[in-house]
């Protein structure tokens, strides 16, 4: 941290802690984005294979929120949870590993990109069933509320889960039982292909939390630190009231849905578009604004993160396979 | 329960003092479900259990079936023990998604992380007239699905001693309970005994034919039994008890000895529980058996409403009779 020595005496204390924690989001977006890049190229490779969703482009969002929560919070996630499993302390080289289908996979290759899951970080899922998570997630809160914990559940979902049953008899649960649980609907503008506007009769979707009488309010999704603000009051006021809230972040994958995705929906000029508005560009600039971050501590970053992602994938790619007579193993306890 | 005697209950008792009796055991066991609380329960099992337990513990949910039975699955997976109620299995459709692509699944897809120890309590069966959205009995196809447990309990000792141990049971446990046996009355003792909810069990013993039925089907299987009798038929009835893990070696054992087999199932005969049995039976005892394996199903119709329309779409003992008669070899 040699080069931020200059930093620190231009700056009084707080800003020194401000200024460290603003170059930690930072880096946690560089982790996931290095990450899902890597994860791209391995699946061109075939190192990968099955359905992969990719988070580039949505990283606020997940580090932002993550951010906020504590150790005994859980997160109930979607099949586009890479970046969330990462925030939350999975650790890169138990990701890469489950989507190598190893056994040293986060899900002992079981599930693959879609079925991340880690007890051990309260790390729910990894469900591939659009809302299919949110029930989850309540049943989750509920149990923190009944054992008289100040934990709560926090639950990713996209716009498209928004369309679904589960959605709204999860809200009308969570608010009618006053339970523990942060919604977090990442807006990314497309249910698979699907444009949000041609799926919605109401697009403000603040307004739908309303008519569950809970709490809720919408973000920039590009804009980490906007998102740990209002993530961060959302908290707040759960542990407080001990009622649920619903956080829209307006976000943007940049990624075909999944590699399979053909992308005819959408225009290659409205992609570009957001990536004027991406994340970690305009954040890092910000921070050079703002004298946090010059060039040399921009490369050290990188530098640390591709070695994190280069161990991430020797770990992956040095790992075992399951034998095959555990085939069945864990399709019951015992 | 207080004292420890042989009494005569009826099988609706029988599982609400099971529930009550786990419920005193468990702070974590809870029942969920709609109008178990203050309606008592569709079919009046769970009354009274509001006013002894409260609100905390007897909990009365929207009609969210998806809602409450995923809720209860968070539940269990952060360290509760709920009996989700879903007020008949038509309705379980509903609520699909999360009892099979998650309460099934979560322990395999998280690598052996993630065990759900749900009980999901659901009425089942037909044969009140409530036609075809309220009459059916799909436990066969819950039974398809690796990482569900289906429990069928026929008699008053299993409605009341499968509980325990299914709550016990660190993954998910479905209790399939026909309706029309809540009103049957049985003897049993209120010792809190348990039963084994993993093996199958020889309900009548006999030489000539196995009954192979579950459920209600016990109960006209055994009826049958008797009028095969004074025919010099002795039929030997096999109760399944349980659908998955299906206890092959008990089944086995029986027609093995038997030589015929005569599968009963208020379920469609196409693609349903008897036709894995008959898959099963026939694959492992090929040189045993003296007769092809007989079914006795729903008739494949969705159930009619008009009495007489749906007394012939059920199994009827005069079928089963009639279809043990015709096997090769009976009489010999």
């Amino acid at each position: 941290m040699a080069t931020k020595k200059k930093t620190q005496k231009k700056e009084p204390k707080e800003g020194t802690a401000e200024s460290k924690k603003k170059l930690h989001l930072l880096h946690q977006m560089m982790r996931i984005r290095q990450m899902e890049e890597k994860a791209y190229e391995l699946y061109t490779q075939e190192k990968i294979r099955g359905f992969l969703h990719l988070y580039d482009g949505e990283e606020a969002v997940a580090v932002g929120v993550i951010e906020n929560l504590e150790k005994e919070d859980s997160i109930v996630g979607t099949y586009r949870e890479h970046g969330h499993a990462l925030i939350r302390g999975v650790s890169m080289e138990r990701i890469m590993a489950e989507l190598f289908g190893k056994a040293e996979g986060c899900s002992g290759g079981r599930g693959g990109s879609m079925h991340l899951y880690d007890k051990e970080t309260n790390f729910y899922g990894g469900s591939a069933i659009v809302a299919n998570g949110l029930p989850m997630a309540a049943g989750v809160a509920f149990a923190y509320k009944r054992q008289k914990k100040d934990a709560i559940a926090c639950c990713f979902f996209g716009e498209g889960a928004v369309d679904e049953g589960e959605f709204h008899e999860s809200m009308n649960l969570a608010s009618l039982w006053d339970l523990p649980v942060l919604f977090v609907c990442e807006n990314n503008l497309y249910s698979m292909g699907m444009p949000f506007e041609l799926a919605e009769a109401e697009t403000d979707l603040v307004t739908k939390a309303k008519a569950y009488k809970m709490e809720g309010s919408s973000v920039d999704g590009m804009d980490v630190l906007a998102v740990q603000k209002a993530s961060k009051k959302a908290v707040n006021y759960i542990r407080k009231n001990k009622k649920p809230y619903f956080l829209e972040c307006k976000t943007y994958r940049y990624r075909a849905h999944s590699m399979f995705d053909p992308e005819r929906y959408r225009d290659k000029s409205e992609v570009e578009e957001w990536e004027e508005r991406d994340p970690i560009e305009t954040f890092s600039e910000k921070l050079r604004n703002e004298k946090i971050l010059n060039d040399a501590d921009w490369k050290k970053l990188n530098d640390e993160v591709a070695e994190e992602v280069q161990a991430a994938v020797q770990f992956a790619e040095e790992g075992t396979e399951e034998p095959l007579e555990n085939l069945t193993k864990y399709v019951y306890s015992d | 329960m207080n004292k420890v005697t042989q009494q005569t209950i009826t099988y609706r008792e029988a599982v609400r003092d099971a529930m009550r009796e786990a419920m005193k055991k468990d702070e974590r066991v809870f029942l969920m479900g709609e109008d178990v609380g203050r309606y008592g329960g569709c079919y009046n099992v769970s009354q009274g259990m509001l006013e002894e337990f409260g609100e905390e513990r007897v909990i009365d949910t929207p009609l969210s079936e998806s809602g409450f039975t995923g809720c209860g699955i968070g539940a269990a997976v952060a360290g509760l023990r709920p009996i989700v109620e879903i007020m008949t299995v038509n309705f379980s459709l509903l609520a699909a998604d999360q009892i099979i692509n998650t309460a099934a699944k979560l322990l395999y897809m998280s690598g052996g992380q993630f065990n759900v120890p749900l009980v999901i309590r659901i009425a089942t069966g037909g044969g009140k007239q409530l036609a075809a959205q309220h009459s059916h009995s799909l436990e066969g196809w819950y039974a398809h699905i690796p990482g569900l447990k289906i429990l069928t309990p026929a008699t008053v000792e299993d409605a009341y001693g499968m509980l325990g141990p299914a709550l016990e049971d660190p993954d998910p446990v479905l209790i399939f309970e026909n309706t029309l046996l809540y009103n049957y009355e049985g003897e049993f003792f209120n010792d809190g005994s348990t039963v084994d909810i993993s093996k199958a069990k020889v309900r009548r013993e006999g030489s000539d034919v196995s009954i192979i039925t579950y459920g209600i089907g016990l109960h006209k299987s055994l009826q049958a039994a008797e009028q095969l009798a004074k025919d010099g038929i002795e039929a030997e009835i096999v109760d399944l008890r349980l659908l998955r893990p299906l206890d092959d070696e008990t089944i086995f054992s029986s027609v093995s000895k038997t030589h015929r087999a005569v599968i009963v199932d208020e379920g469609w005969k196409s693609v349903g529980i008897s036709a894995e049995l008959s898959a099963q039976i026939t694959g492992e005892l090929f040189y045993d058996l003296d007769s092809p394996v007989e079914r006795i199903c729903g008739a494949e119709v969705p159930a009619p409403y008009a009495k007489h329309l749906e007394e012939i779409s059920l199994p009827r003992v005069d079928d089963i009779v009639e279809s043990v008669k015709q096997m090769g070899g009976i009489y010999g």
